[in-house]
């Protein structure tokens, strides 16, 4: 199901520091006509439909029209991806639809405890750092052999 | 219109490339759940005078297998044993594996999951009447490290929202390790061997895929962990849909094959994965058959897996198919079984399933419920959701075909082919399992080769570590690349190339192609090149139809081995002429290398393992079933880059925990 660039909507994110799309894909597949000032997909057929780069546009330039090879026409599946929530919108290809709202992450963007400060002691021993914060000791197996 | 004799990628690739010398402590290559979990923790070991650099094809913030979210963490031990995920482990995998590295990871996975959420993963908890809540309502619950409850399907899965998943894990790696110390947007492609010391890592060269730009980066220790293979095999959906592979397309061998090349010993590379999955659009069904407690029917709407019919055929295969829980490849077998004698298709029954739930809830619950089926696809793989869209399926009225896929490689999944590695240096761990550096200590998850390490999908005889138990194995292996580098202070890393000699290897491609392009007027046909988009289709051609693809329903002979073993050698010699025109292309050009050197290998070891070990996943037709008195052991293979030789040997398995 590979995702395409609306023209009217797209603007080659030309107030941005990056094209949005093609710093994402992680197949490399976007990329921007610098002429147009417009992104495409390069190689449709090694789209994973993963819509990084539809959740990541700016301009919501980008869909995903479903494969030729075996997705009927007429549906269309189109995240809005907040801060705290994803909401999703079905359309079957009768007509019907669907909203979903999912949560995607408890704290700010940004501030995952990396640990920064956390220097380990002994390397020779089996625990990871944060194991070894905690206290904790590597169990000895029961059951063997 | 001008004649099509010219690149079409908008990043045209030039003769000559810039080229950045770098060298590091520590090397890590890749950049997903193992390549993150390393860059979270080697910072925490390292000393000041220490350098770290992260090279990842894509953005770390998207890349790997958990780019597009995921709706469950499939190992989270919990309540249970290492020594009971141990004997899950071999059972699934038909008894041949480590367990001294499943244990090890079994040890240190939950302290992953419980960091993920901290970063802000949401994880369903049960509340105090058992009812299930999501990953935010649920944070009235606690933590799962202070005790909280997560939502089990299964022994081992929890279930989480997910979306987002990648992009926490990514933060937390790259605030730890520092922006400063990742290259993305790097295709490393060649790793390269010590001039002077025997058997010693000691760099690697890859390219930009924004900038003409060669990098060489020499390092004490690396860590290679760049996910398992994909697209090897031809894929039931051959035009626009053979993105839509299970496992995330850009997966291209290049952790094997980096490794290989180098002579880091291989280890159940036979070893392979065709997960059933929604047909086409490869939605997981694990939630339905866990979660909604969901039967498949064969297409004479019979539940074939309970009839006396599959219960012989697992009695076959016993004592794995007769434990309580059937190993993944005999579930397949029993498919294909249907399959085959004229029974087909294998339905998903969502509208009993749903209904009879439906008979225990009230009118909010059934809503939510239908909202957790539909996440599940959301979550990880939208495209599925949209072929229920675009085929007018709601789960309730209409149940939808199962089928297994081509097949994968992978050593993180229910799969557990890669490289043969060290575990935990345990008195309780043979000697056999221990490899010895040159300074005779033992590194855990390093390869045969004095430096290089590997995860996740890397490490070999050890699978379903799944995402969670993939960071793990990244953060411990992570320890052991400081350590290393620690122990071989002195060491000075040299490169028997010149950087010219590395820039004729890594550019050939580009320089083949400004070469030739201009003789004919179509760039694509040109008698004195090959497109990588061309040797794609050859490869995958020749593995769908000898090396037991989906055309043969799995199966293959000596006779099919070895004639497909004479066309791999024709496709690395025609490699030598790939040729591309830019920079994606270029990328191409060194991802089909990667695959074709990892479909070798592969077959090199179903071709030597004289039994059909894994039924379901593959079959060796001139030899059908287990034969444990000649095969209960691990198959090995090393490529020795001097003499450009592979030897596949036998390696004994040792039993070390009780039944």
């Amino acid at each position: 199901m590979p995702s395409f660039v609306i023209s009217e909507k797209c603007d080659g994110c030309k107030g941005g520091d990056k094209t949005a799309c093609m710093y994402i894909c992680p197949n490399d597949l976007m990329v921007l006509e610098p002429n147009e000032m417009k992104a495409y997909n390069q190689e449709p057929d090694q789209c994973w439909e993963c819509f990084s780069c539809v959740k990541i546009c700016p301009t919501q330039a980008i869909e995903v029209r479903g494969y030729a090879d075996f997705v009927p026409l007429g549906s269309s599946v189109m995240p809005m991806l907040g801060t705290e929530d994803v909401m999703w919108t079905c359309k079957f290809r009768n007509g019907t639809i669907k909203r979903f709202k999912f949560p995607i992450r408890t704290t700010p963007e940004g501030q995952a405890n990396a640990y920064k400060d956390l220097k380990a002691n002994d390397i020779e021993s089996q625990l990871l750092s944060t194991e070894e914060a905690d206290g904790k000791a590597y169990p000895q197996p029961g059951e063997l052999v | 219109m001008a004649l099509p004799n010219k690149p079409t990628g908008e990043l045209k690739a030039v003769r000559d490339p810039e080229v950045e010398e770098r060298e590091v402590d520590i090397l890590i290559v890749g950049g997903g759940m193992a390549a993150s979990g390393a860059a979270f923790e080697v910072k925490k070991w390292m000393s000041d005078d220490q350098s770290v650099l992260l090279v990842d094809k894509a953005a770390l913030e998207r890349s790997g297998a958990v780019a597009q979210g995921l709706s469950a963490i499939n190992t989270y031990i919990g309540e249970n044993s290492p020594e009971d995920y141990v004997r899950m482990v071999r059972n699934d995998l038909m008894g041949i594996v480590r367990e001294d590295l499943i244990f090890d990871l079994g040890c240190h996975v939950d302290d992953s999951v419980h960091l993920f959420e901290e970063w802000g993963l949401p994880i369903w908890k049960k509340n105090e009447e058992g009812k299930n809540l999501d990953g935010k309502k649920g944070q009235k619950m606690g933590t799962l490290k202070a005790g909280a409850q997560p939502v089990r399907t299964g022994k081992w899965q929890i279930m989480i929202n997910g979306e987002s998943y990648k992009r926490i894990v990514a933060e937390a790696a790259k605030l730890a390790i520092g922006e400063e110390n990742v290259l993305e947007r790097v295709f490393i492609v060649e790793l390269l061997l010590d001039a002077n010391k025997e058997n010693q890592i000691a760099g690697a060269v890859g390219f930009s895929v924004r900038e003409n730009k060669v990098y060489i980066i020499k390092c004490k220790s690396m860590l290679v962990a760049c996910g398992g293979a994909v697209n090897i095999y031809q894929p039931r959906s051959v035009g626009e849909g053979k993105g839509r592979a299970w496992y995330p397309v850009w997966n291209s061998g290049s952790t094997y094959t980096l490794c290989m090349r180098v002579g880091a010993e291989l280890s159940m590379m036979e070893n392979r994965f065709t997960p059933a999955r929604f047909k086409d659009g490869y939605g997981p069904v694990g939630a339905w058959f866990l979660l909604f407690k969901a039967k498949t029917l064969n297409g004479l709407g019979e539940d074939f897996g309970s009839s006396d019919a599959a219960k012989a055929e697992l009695e076959k295969y016993a004592p794995y198919g007769t434990a309580a829980v059937t190993p993944t490849c005999l579930r397949n077998h029993l498919m294909l079984f249907e399959m085959k004698e004229g029974r087909g298709p294998i339905m998903m029954d969502t509208v009993t399933a749903l209904a009879e739930l439906g008979k225990t809830m009230d009118k909010k619950e059934l809503k939510h419920l239908e909202s957790e089926a539909w996440e599940d696809f959301l979550d990880m793989t939208c495209g599925q959701a949209n072929l229920w869209c675009a085929t007018d399926t709601e789960p309730e009225k209409k149940n939808s075909e199962v089928m297994p896929t081509e097949p994968y490689l992978l050593g993180s999944h229910s799969g557990c082919c890669g490289l043969w590695t060290s575990g935990p240096d345990l008195d309780w761990v043979p000697d056999d399992y221990k490899i010895k550096a040159d300074n005779g200590k033992v590194y855990n998850r390093m390869t045969t080769v004095n430096g290089l390490f590997t995860a996740g999908d890397g490490v070999g005889c050890s699978g379903h570590k799944f995402s969670s138990g993939s960071h793990a194995e990244g953060r411990m292996a992570a320890k052991q690349l400081v350590r290393y580098a620690k122990d071989h202070a002195d060491f000075s890393p040299a490169l028997a190339q010149s950087a010219d000699e590395l820039v004729d290897i890594v550019y050939k491609p580009v320089r083949t192609y400004l070469e030739h392009c201009a003789y004919t007027t179509a760039d694509d046909i040109n008698p004195n090149y090959i497109k990588p988009n061309g040797m794609m289709y050859r490869m995958m051609k020749a593995a769908h139809e000898y090396g037991a693809g989906t055309a043969t329903f799995y199966q293959t002979t000596s006779k099919n081995l070895e004639i497909i073993m004479g066309m791999l050698e024709t496709m690395r010699e025609d490699n030598e002429k790939l040729a591309a025109g830019d920079l994606h292309e270029l990328m191409r050009a060194w991802e089909i290398q990667h695959r074709i050197w990892t479909l070798e290998s592969h077959l090199r070891h179903i071709q030597y393992r004289k039994e059909t070990r894994y039924p379901g996943f593959y079959y060796q037709s001139d030899y059908p079933g287990q034969d444990d008195e000649n095969w209960f052991c691990f198959v090995n293979s090393k490529y020795d880059p001097k003499e450009q030789k592979w030897d596949v040997f036998k390696k004994d398995y040792i039993k070390m925990f009780k039944d």
